[in-house]
């Protein structure tokens, strides 16, 4: 488990002690009137890093944004950047630049103006803001549209010229509301590498929110799952996938199956948990579940086999049921497997060759396995 | 079905469209042809009338003119009577040219006071919860359920030398005499400005209340201060409303008449009054006419430039 974090970059200043955060929410609350938007919420982002805040609509992420960029003041606790306290500067004066998910773009202004706007502000030299603005063009690849208005460009175009605005001023921080919402799937996927390149090449920390899973999970350095107003679980995306640290988190992000069930003996790391079928899942790696503790299993559709005839190997687990329904995905085909107690369980596998040697059909008998390391134990 | 539907027009046999079909073409001509004929009665053919009657002279006759036109044939022969002698009596006297050059000042100066005034009332609705802002433009149209004539009477009774302000002000001590203000520039303005305030405020709103509020967190974010972005961001973004409400404010106060003779007292010379006067103290209706023509073109030229500048901006897609 501790190998799942260097998946994706050797970058992890988290894991470092010694290592100082550069953006704290330390002990944050937001209330607008009776409603409570962010709840005495405490986060470390680290400098450099890509950090995603994701949850659905009204868990406060936006809020949590609009409060670093200075347009809304926490309730009570504090937020630092670099050590500073950021109550009471307004957001003309603070170090983070943010790029709106309606983009902003000003209507009456030029691709170019909309650029220099913030460097003007600053005060830089009109040599140095020309400089600059045709940097950035030639970064979001929009040189040639410098003299047009917001409205003679595509979506795309806008939301590069958004992103060439936001980060013109170098920002410390450069947050990012639902950066890629208006997109079209396509011109999406293409977007969320050009920002992860573009914050490796400028070094920027990045703050992104978003609603979108699979956006969060393929650009973040670290996701937080947010609920309500509270932060749920800070891990990176791989984490964040195979060892989720509740039963929210693991339902909230991608597909799962979860069992409950009590835990009836444990050696160990290792358990066994009672379901209420009677059946038994036999778990290593399992964590605080004591004896006696209901818990929930879970496990992800792909690592659940499913085959017509028992599997030969007696240390993993292995169910029987019946296939209720099977969805074909062309690169997958997750089939809906019906146990003895009506529990569906839903298992995925990989169409690796054209033609299957195990061919399953509506209202088969079938085995579901999988290793005693395929999931995790929730207790919360 | 969506092949034929592609087809058809290349093949030049396409049965008539169902939305655009042959009755509901009539209507919407029909539909247009009602304003143009209300122009046309009501505008344009008067209009035509007055010119008419800008090129006649002056006679003691009943109506006092001549020649007196009856029918479309008896115009051509009559034809050799017109003369452009009015307008040529309007540039040799200097009283019609600085009646004029003093109605564009007093009207474009009430019209910057308007707008001073206005913008911050349009601003704040604009900016006020969704739920009161209905009431507020209530309390905008509100004076409007009373006459207009009456409104401007009760000026005279808040102004004059012992009204209601001077009134005021003198038990609170501020002056020890009363304020002269009644039949002075000031009062003029006054009356525009709170006669024709809705006028400014409708459109401006209108014109603020559109604009997303994100563009100002944006300039704020890239570090420009509030005040600052008002300035960049606001204003340019208005401008449409404030072009608008100056042009419904500019050219009614031009040729108004109304409050330049109740509260600007008799020696005002503003071009709606020398009017009145030429036509009735005077009973010269030729000249008179001539004053109204010239006044309709002094206005349709800014107009006519404003549109032009709007078209212009319209094909830029703003």
């Amino acid at each position: 488990m501790e190998s799942l974090g260097s998946i994706r970059r050797s970058f992890a200043p988290w894991t470092d002690p010694n290592a100082k955060p550069y953006i704290v929410f330390d002990g944050v609350t937001k209330r607008f009137g009776d409603f409570t938007a962010v709840n005495n919420l405490s986060l470390s982002i680290f400098e450099r890093e890509f950090f995603a805040l994701l949850g659905a609509s009204g868990c406060g992420k936006s809020t949590l944004l609009r409060m670093l960029a200075g347009f809304e003041e926490p309730t009570s606790g504090r937020i630092l950047l670099d050590g500073q306290d950021l109550r009471g500067i307004p957001p003309y004066k603070r170090p983070v630049n943010m790029m709106f998910q309606s983009y902003a773009l000003f209507p009456h202004m030029t691709v170019e103006q909309n650029i220099a706007f913030g460097l003007k502000q600053e005060g830089m030299a009109k040599d140095k803001i020309a400089e600059r603005v045709a940097e950035m063009l030639k970064l979001v690849k929009l040189g040639q549209f410098a003299k047009r208005k917001p409205h003679q460009l595509s979506g795309g175009q806008r939301q590069r010229v958004a992103l060439a605005r936001s980060v013109a001023k170098r920002p410390k921080v450069l947050l990012l509301d639902e950066p890629l919402g208006a997109l079209d799937k396509k011109l999406r996927e293409e977007t969320q590498f050009e920002l992860m390149d573009l914050q490796q090449n400028l070094g920027l920390t990045f703050v992104v929110v978003t609603h979108d899973q699979e956006e969060a999970m393929t650009m973040a350095d670290r996701i937080a799952i947010l609920d309500k107003g509270e932060v749920m679980q800070v891990a990176t995306p791989a984490e964040i996938y195979e060892a989720p640290g509740s039963r929210f988190v693991a339902n909230f992000v991608g597909n799962v199956n979860m069992f409950e069930g009590k835990v009836k003996s444990r050696n160990a790391d290792e358990v066994r948990i009672a379901g209420g079928s009677g059946a038994e899942i036999l778990v290593h790696n399992a964590g605080d579940a004591e004896t006696g503790k209901d818990v929930a299993f879970a496990i992800r559709p792909e690592k659940i086999k499913v085959s017509s005839k028992k599997p030969a190997n007696g240390a993993g687990n292995a169910m029987e049921g019946e296939i209720y329904d099977i969805a074909y995905l062309g690169d997958m085909t997750v089939y809906h497997v019906r146990l003895p107690d009506g529990q569906v369980v839903k298992a995925s596998a990989l169409n690796a060759a054209r033609v299957t040697e195990d061919p399953l059909s509506w209202n088969d008998r079938a085995w579901i396995s999988f290793s005693p390391d395929a999931g995790v134990v929730l207790t919360r | 079905m969506a092949d034929a539907a592609i087809s058809a027009p290349a093949t030049g046999t396409a049965p008539p469209r169902v939305e655009g079909g042959l009755i509901p073409a009539i209507t919407s001509r029909l539909v247009i042809a009602i304003p143009y004929l209300w122009l046309l009665f009501f505008f344009l053919i008067p209009f035509f009338i007055v010119f008419k009657i800008s090129l006649s002279q002056t006679a003691i006759a009943m109506p006092p003119y001549v020649p007196v036109v009856n029918g479309i044939s008896d115009l051509f022969s009559k034809i050799g009577e017109f003369s452009l002698d009015n307008y040529i009596w309007l540039t040799d006297d200097p009283l019609y040219y600085r009646a004029y050059i003093r109605s564009v000042i007093i009207a474009g100066v009430a019209t910057f006071l308007t707008l001073l005034i206005g913008y911050p009332i349009a601003y704040g609705m604009a900016r006020a919860p969704t739920t009161i802002r209905p009431t507020l433009l209530m309390l905008v149209i509100l004076p409007f359920w009373t006459s207009f004539l009456i409104r401007v009477y009760a000026w005279i009774g808040i102004l004059k030398p012992e009204g209601l302000l001077n009134q005021f002000l003198m038990s609170l001590n501020i002056i020890d005499s009363p304020l002269i203000i009644l039949n002075t520039d000031w009062a003029i303005y006054i009356g525009i400005v709170y006669s024709y305030l809705p006028f400014m405020v409708l459109p401006l709103y209108s014109s603020l209340e559109k604009m997303d509020y994100t563009l100002i967190e944006a300039a704020n974010d890239l570090g420009c201060p509030p005040l600052s972005a008002f300035w960049k961001i606001t204003f340019p973004l208005s401008l449409p409303g404030v072009v608008a409400g100056c042009m419904l404010v500019f050219i009614p106060a031009v040729g108004e008449f109304v409050i330049p003779d109740l509260l600007g007292g008799s020696e005002t010379l503003m071009i709606g009054k020398t009017l009145w006067n030429e036509f009735n103290n005077n009973r010269d209706w030729p000249v008179s006419s001539a004053v109204a023509v010239i006044l309709l073109l002094l206005l349709v030229v800014p107009i006519m430039i404003f549109q032009h500048y709007q078209a212009k901006a319209q094909e830029e897609g703003r």
